[in-house]
């Protein structure tokens, strides 16, 4: 058994996510990624408004608290007054791709050199399970009862999809952390990430399929069930783009 | 003693540079100054006017309702101000562009073919210079080495090779008599 | 101090901004403020700094409060629609307690109005930009030099006291020339070496700092609204600035703020050689505002006139400020429409002001 101890970029606060939810472990990577590249003194996170609003109290770098959605911009902020640090923000689906779908677009277009975990659990979670741009068709949520109908409310946004078309985007990668493989997976695009951040290469997004069995009504088994029955069909896992941005260092 | 130039023209024609150069010669010469454009959607070829305070005292508005100076080249420029111009005021007036005469009397106008001397004299787009010249000598700020600093001032370093083109016309303006 | 030149308002400000060592500008275009990010797009590469055109005012402000929030000093520039849009990350900026510098070249409005000078924004910047109880520092310039200067000073209150501070001009001061001079000092751009409080990176030799407005226990957002009241309660003291002119044995003392008030200064100049008892008020500050400053000017005046390009929201102020223990008139001209200073004199007459 390897010693698992608490990564040092984590603090000792107890999380308040609910029994089931992925965050922890999606936090937990990239604690250990800023651990194994020896960063979290040089590094600054930027929180968004939803479930994850305090997670400056979880981790143990320099962080910053976003308005709703307005996380890259904050993060471009932070990048391009300290070109050297690194720079990632946590967000949600409503967050990154509802609220703040212009900030999202224009850092990844721009080629920010920042890094996005994307958290996508198709719901609002702390305002208590509305529909978020990603509910699935004939998803029931709390503001679509009778299941999400695209006549009415369209279709689901697909980030990784979308944000693979931009020149600005180095890595565009879709993961999910529900068994011990795409845990793996998932943390070595997160470090990919960073490790691209370093070398200035641009933008990288990690999206990250969750679950959220409070708002979904699930049980965190059925849950997990859920995801790979529903979600992954839907938002297929794997590398939507990977081509750094620019050839040298700064160019 | 204060002096109000109001220059108008079309978009293009140079009128904010015109005034920018009576501002730098006002600055030049020891005076208070102050410019302002219109400003908005009128780019180049919608009206566009430029207001230009001297004066030995501290400048209150900028903007200049009652110009003593009026600079004006297109019709209907003129047709707009030329009332307005103070009494005792004067008029300079590109003959070549703007139709009809004023028939004020207690205002003195210079009617200059200002676009067609700077044609004749391989000076085109320096109309604007050539009115400017003659009322800078109507309204006697004409120490040449004050006006030259000013038109230097004036001309951004890449169309360095304009200084002369622009001196020329400014004499001209100022060595036309009518 | 070199060679005055001519500026443009916004171009002075600029500069100036530079010379404080603003680092960082985020800004998106509008009229009549557009000189602004035109200049600093030229200036800024050459001397370090970082220009960023966003892709909104919410952007540009968002990212104001990260780079704000990492130490460095910066800034943004809008005209009143935009300042509208900015109002949500300036509330959060307020809440964060970090110091960024705003300007507002203000237009017509409501909606999107007009882009004459307008100072329309007095309740949007004074009372209203955005939610929550706050203040932020107000100053209005009203020369091209001004512009200049306010903005240096701008940034030394926002430091000083950890908080946003606006510049609040109109279109007349953005567009036109005056002359300006600047000191030779060489720029030098800011850095957070005197902002423990940044968060920048803890190189491991510090615990890490949150930069945040969230506190969901409702006494703890009490508590740290009240302190920052005290803040204010101090900038109230220290800080508010106001100019008279001929106010000792004025009659009718008229107040006016930014371009404004050199119009009233025109008219009131007029008056004066007219015989006329009138004095001007100017509150270079609008928030603190020179109350104090503005009760000693009209101590011996029997009326007082505000004049504002606006349907008259300064003139609230004015009124309080003295108690309502005068008289208070008002003329405005709204919408773009510039006050003549022969409007004002007329006015000033017409309130009893005669020789």
């Amino acid at each position: 058994m390897p010693d698992f101890k608490r990564p040092h970029a984590l603090t000792d606060v107890y999380l308040h996510y609910c029994p089931g939810c992925t965050h922890g472990i999606v936090h937990r990577l990239v604690a250990e990624v800023i651990d194994e590249m020896n960063i979290e003194g040089d590094t600054i996170g930027v929180c968004p408004v939803g479930c994850s609003v305090m997670a400056y109290d979880y981790f143990n770098c320099d962080m910053m608290e976003a308005s709703h959605g307005r996380a890259p911009a904050v993060a471009t902020g932070i990048k391009r007054a300290n070109p050297d640090k690194f720079v990632f923000t946590y967000q949600g689906d409503g967050d990154l791709a509802a609220i703040g779908t212009a900030e999202t677009v224009h850092a990844a277009t721009r080629g920010e050199n920042i890094t996005v975990i994307f958290i996508n659990n198709t719901t609002y979670g702390m305002t208590g399970g509305q529909m978020a741009p990603t509910t699935l068709p004939g998803q029931v949520t709390q503001t679509t009862p009778y299941g999400r109908n695209t006549d009415i409310e369209g279709f689901p946004v697909k980030m990784c999809e979308m944000l693979s078309q931009l020149d600005g985007v180095a890595l565009a990668e879709r993961v999910t952390v529900i068994d011990p493989a795409n845990i793996r997976k998932a943390k070595a695009a997160i470090k990919k990430g960073f490790e691209y951040q370093a070398k200035k290469q641009g933008f990288s997004i990690i999206e990250v399929l969750s679950t959220c069995p409070t708002n979904w009504g699930l049980t965190p088994v059925q849950a997990i069930e859920r995801l790979k029955n529903d979600m992954i069909p839907y938002y297929p896992l794997g590398v939507y783009k990977d081509a750094p941005v620019r050839n040298k260092e700064g160019a | 003693m204060t002096n109000e130039f109001l220059l108008a023209g079309f978009g293009g024609q140079g009128i904010l540079f015109a005034g920018k150069l009576l501002a730098y010669v006002g600055l030049y010469a020891g005076k208070e100054v102050s410019w302002l454009p219109s400003y908005g959607p009128e780019m180049r070829g919608g009206t566009c006017n430029c207001s230009v305070t001297v004066s030995d005292a501290p400048i209150g508005s900028p903007l200049i309702l009652e110009p003593t100076q009026l600079l004006v080249m297109n019709t209907p420029s003129f047709d707009k101000f030329i009332g307005a111009v103070k009494p005792d005021g004067m008029a300079f007036i590109d003959s070549t562009l703007v139709e009809g005469q004023s028939d004020r009397k207690d205002i003195k106008c210079f009617y200059v073919p200002a676009t067609a001397m700077a044609n004749e004299n391989g000076l085109k787009g320096m109309a604007n210079i050539i009115l400017a010249g003659k009322l800078l000598k109507e309204i006697g700020l004409t120490d040449e080495a004050v006006i030259e600093k000013a038109m230097k001032k004036c001309i951004p370093p890449k169309k360095a090779d304009k200084l002369e083109a622009n001196m020329k016309a400014l004499k001209l303006g100022m060595d036309f008599n009518g | 101090m070199a060679e005055k030149s001519l500026m443009k308002g916004n171009e002075a400000l600029a500069e100036a901004a530079l010379r404080a060592g603003c680092k960082c500008f985020f800004g998106y275009p509008i009229t009549p403020q557009t000189e602004i990010a035109a200049y600093l797009s030229k200036r800024m590469p050459k001397v370090g700094g970082v220009f960023l055109q966003a892709e909104s005012e919410v952007a540009a402000i968002n990212m104001v409060y990260g780079c704000a929030g990492s130490g460095i000093r910066c800034m943004t520039s809008s005209s009143s629609p935009g300042i509208s849009l900015k109002s949500e990350g300036i509330s959060y900026i307020a809440g964060a307690d970090l110091p960024c510098v705003i300007i507002d070249v203000m237009r017509g409005g409501p909606g999107l109005g007009g882009i004459q000078p307008s100072q329309a924004d007095y309740y949007q910047i004074t009372k209203g930009v955005g939610h929550g109880d706050y203040n932020i520092i107000v100053l209005a310039p009203s020369t091209v030099q001004e512009m200049a200067d306010c903005v240096t000073k701008a940034f030394d209150l926002a430091d000083k006291y950890r908080m946003p501070a606006v510049v609040l001009a109109d279109g007349l001061l953005g567009q036109m020339m005056e002359p300006v001079a600047f000191d030779d000092a060489e720029i030098v751009m800011s850095d957070a070496s005197n902002k423990p409080w940044a968060a920048n990176g803890h190189k491991n030799a510090r615990k890490h700092n949150i930069i945040n407005s969230l506190y969901l226990q409702a006494p703890e957002l009490e508590r740290t609204i009240k302190e920052r009241y005290e803040r204010y309660a101090e900038i109230e003291k220290n800080e508010p600035v106001g100019v008279a002119d001929y106010c000792d044995d004025a009659d009718i003392v008229v107040v006016a703020y930014g371009s404004t008030a050199r119009l009233a200064k025109s008219a009131v100049d007029e008056a004066r050689k007219q015989g006329i008892k009138a004095g001007v008020f100017r509150p270079v500050t609008l928030y603190p505002f020179p109350k104090n400053e503005l009760n000693a000017a009209v101590k011996n005046a029997k009326k007082v006139l505000v004049v504002e390009m606006s349907m008259g929201q300064m003139v609230d102020d004015v009124k309080l400020a003295i108690n309502c223990s005068k008289p208070v008139d008002f003329f405005g001209r709204t919408g773009g429409v510039i006050p003549a200073p022969a409007e004002i004199l007329a006015k000033i007459k017409e309130m009893g002001g005669n020789n």
